[in-house]
């Protein structure tokens, strides 16, 4: 017994329906993170059960996870998780090299998932060169890229500022709309939560404290409804 | 993933840290390269031994002579096969019968007589051994003035070193320095000899009247083996003197004077044999004291020296020096293997180092590609990749530095051998099998380098490869 167990998620039960765009909320070490990890399959319960798309993530092998991160499931984070040495459209691509798409197809589709985030004419220059907001872009282009059913977004708007910010959550939206994606974000921005997500999860101290669903706002209805 | 995917991944994140993984491949290329140069050397002295070894003709000739001779090498084989008296001789028939077994290059008659030559109006006299075309590429032949002979029955001759002084006048004292062969021969080359021989020539149809009170009837199968002997003369040019002793090892029964082994032939010289065989051999058969036998490689010199003895002859070879000189070779061979794999070994540790460092300071991006979907074996491959180009990059650098480190030293002691004034060598032989072991060396060292680190890459925790900034 010399390690002491911390239980940054205890009990916690959720169900998430196949397009649901939902919020996890909570302050820093609340386990709202810790929760999201455990549905990327970056992490397993020590106890419990987490079931996508009827499989027990807790009682897959470490080759299965990699293969259900790289084909069902999508990722954003804070930092934007670019690798510095890469250009974008290489970073794009590289879930494609792991899923070994052929290369022909690859530079295609790394085209494709660019233009949609609006790159495609920064495709050939490095992260460091691009501002934060250019950068969060294209790592959603590589979340996209396997076409995944669960977009995670772990705080996607953390780094920036409220314009791009709000930019980068439009786009989210507009996967889960148009898509059909899932959408799981983590974030501490009550405000943010309430405009785009139509669930609200909140944690403290690793427990479940509210689950609700949030009634379309009247903004948000003007907004929707003025674009379409 | 591909393997094309993993070859530009690994190449891309070496260009990287360019400095560190161009050291860490300088590395692996100077091991490789005192690999390469360690073997190389002993191959190139291997094939040189080998090779003079060969020119010799000391490792690849049987000498075959009659049990008739009553002069026996060995002697277990007196107490085997038919007594002398029973046994074959060694005629031409006999000769061709060697020459067409498996393996044989060619079985020439050893022609050697003592006799007397006139130089300048003065008698001489020597042994005058004949000597096949092939015997050209002899080492002995290393250093001879003027040419070997134009034709195999040119009335020519090719002097030793000491008959050529004898002949000047110039024997010098025993422990005196011996005389520059090219002072020696300048007044000698083109210069005409004249050589005194006994001529074996078939006999008149009558043999003399014997008187039956003195002899036994002689039965008919021995009328043909009566021959005269002519005294004769014969004209040579001399086209060569050589420096060194072409048969030394033959010890007191060396030759002076060569001719060529068809005109030796052509003129039936008296042999020692012809009176010993008189009662055998037919008139117009040459009788043989010797025959040398030429194998294509000293390998085979004991299957040949078997079947020969087969035949009823004895044989005589330097086999059994040659076999362990093949021992000292392979070990030697074998140290210098071991010496210049330590270097590379020592090489390989330092791509454990480069490798174990880059997951430090990759593990975040280690952390990212998992997040995305890398599996376990995706990242151990592309480390594995990156020490496996690692491996091959500073194999093929190493080879390249192993054989320019060997022309340099090549050249090297050539011109210092040149200074010393001997014969240039070949001190550096790097066959193509060389090339591809060494690069393959190279590569499974470096992927077994690649192990540790690859393993732990791949072992690590995504969720705190991405929170470590």
């Amino acid at each position: 017994m010399g390690e002491t167990l911390i239980r940054a998620v205890d009990g916690v039960s959720v169900e998430i329906r196949a397009g649901e765009f939902v919020a996890l909320l909570g302050s820093s070490g609340s386990g709202k993170s810790s929760v999201l990890n455990l549905i990327a399959g970056l992490d397993r319960p020590t106890s419990g059960s987490v079931v996508v798309q009827d499989r027990d993530l807790a009682k897959l092998s470490r080759e299965e996870l990699a293969k259900y991160r790289l084909h069902v499931v999508g990722m954003v984070f804070q930092s934007f998780n670019l690798i510095a040495s890469m250009t974008l459209a290489e970073n794009v691509e590289l879930p494609l090299r792991f899923a070994e798409v052929d290369r022909s197809q690859r530079a295609n589709l790394a085209r494709e998932a660019l233009e949609r985030v609006g790159l495609r004419a920064r495709m050939h220059h490095r992260p460091s060169e691009l501002s934060g907001g250019e950068q969060q872009r294209a790592a959603l282009a590589r979340a996209l890229i396997n076409r995944p059913q669960l977009l995670l977004a772990d705080e996607p708007t953390g780094n920036l500022d409220s314009h791009t910010g709000t930019e980068i959550m439009d786009m989210v939206r507009q996967f889960n709309r148009e898509l059909g994606m899932t959408v799981v974000m983590v974030t501490h921005e009550r405000a943010l939560a309430e405009r785009y997500a139509q669930r609200m999860i909140f944690l403290a101290d690793g427990k479940l404290i509210d689950d609700r669903a949030i009634t379309a706002s009247v903004a948000d209805l003007r907004e929707h409804g003025g674009r379409q | 993933m591909k393997i094309p995917d993993l070859t530009e991944l690994a190449l891309r994140n070496l260009r990287e840290s360019l400095l560190r993984n161009s050291l860490t491949t300088i590395g692996i290329s100077v091991g490789v390269a005192s690999l390469v140069a360690m073997l190389s050397l002993g191959i190139g002295l291997r094939q040189m031994f080998s090779q003079r070894l060969a020119k010799s003709g000391l490792f690849d000739t049987v000498l075959v002579t009659s049990r008739r001779d009553l002069r026996n090498f060995d002697r277990n084989d007196q107490h085997n096969g038919p007594t002398p008296g029973e046994s074959r001789i060694l005629d031409e028939a006999a000769r061709q019968e060697i020459e067409r077994l498996p393996n044989v290059l060619e079985a020439y008659p050893d022609i050697r007589f003592v006799t007397e030559l006139r130089y300048d109006d003065k008698p001489h006299l020597t042994t005058i051994s004949a000597l096949p075309s092939s015997a050209k590429a002899n080492d002995a032949f290393e250093g001879m003035q003027g040419d070997f002979f134009s034709s195999e029955t040119a009335p020519e001759a090719i002097l030793q070193k000491s008959f050529a002084a004898e002949l000047l006048g110039k024997t010098s004292a025993p422990g005196a320095p011996e005389a520059n062969v090219a002072e020696l021969a300048k007044p000698l080359l083109g210069e005409e000899l004249i050589m005194r021989y006994a001529q074996r020539a078939p006999a008149p149809s009558q043999p003399l009247p014997l008187r039956a009170s003195e002899a036994a009837p002689v039965d008919d199968s021995l009328a043909g083996a009566a021959y005269s002997v002519i005294s004769r003369e014969q004209k040579l040019k001399i086209v060569g003197v050589s420096d060194l002793d072409p048969e030394s090892m033959r010890g007191p029964t060396r030759a002076k004077v060569f001719l060529p082994l068809k005109l030796a032939e052509s003129l039936h010289v008296m042999q020692p044999t012809d009176l010993r065989e008189i009662s055998r051999a037919a008139s117009d058969q040459p009788v043989y004291s010797s025959v040398s036998v030429r194998v294509k490689n000293p390998g085979q010199v004991q299957s040949v020296e078997r079947a020969v003895k087969n035949m009823g002859f004895t044989t005589f070879s330097i086999l059994d020096a040659s076999r362990g000189l093949q021992q000292v070779f392979t070990v030697l061979f074998a140290f210098l293997g071991i010496f210049g794999s330590l270097a590379l070994i020592v090489a390989s540790i330092g791509i454990v180092n480069t490798l174990v460092m880059a997951i430090l300071e990759r593990r975040r991006e280690i952390g990212i590609m998992k997040a995305i979907g890398a599996s376990d074996g995706d990242v151990r491959a592309i480390f594995f990749a990156e020490a496996g180009a690692m491996g091959i990059l500073g194999g093929v650098v190493g080879v390249a530095l192993g054989w320019a480190i060997g022309q340099v030293i090549n050249i090297g002691t050539n011109i210092y051998l040149k200074n010393q004034s001997f014969p240039p060598v070949h001190l550096w032989a790097v066959p193509w099998w060389l090339v591809v072991f060494a690069i393959a060396f190279a590569f499974f060292v470096s992927l077994a380098a690649g192990l540790y680190p690859a393993g732990r890459a791949a072992r690590l925790d995504p969720v705190q490869a991405l929170r470590y900034e």
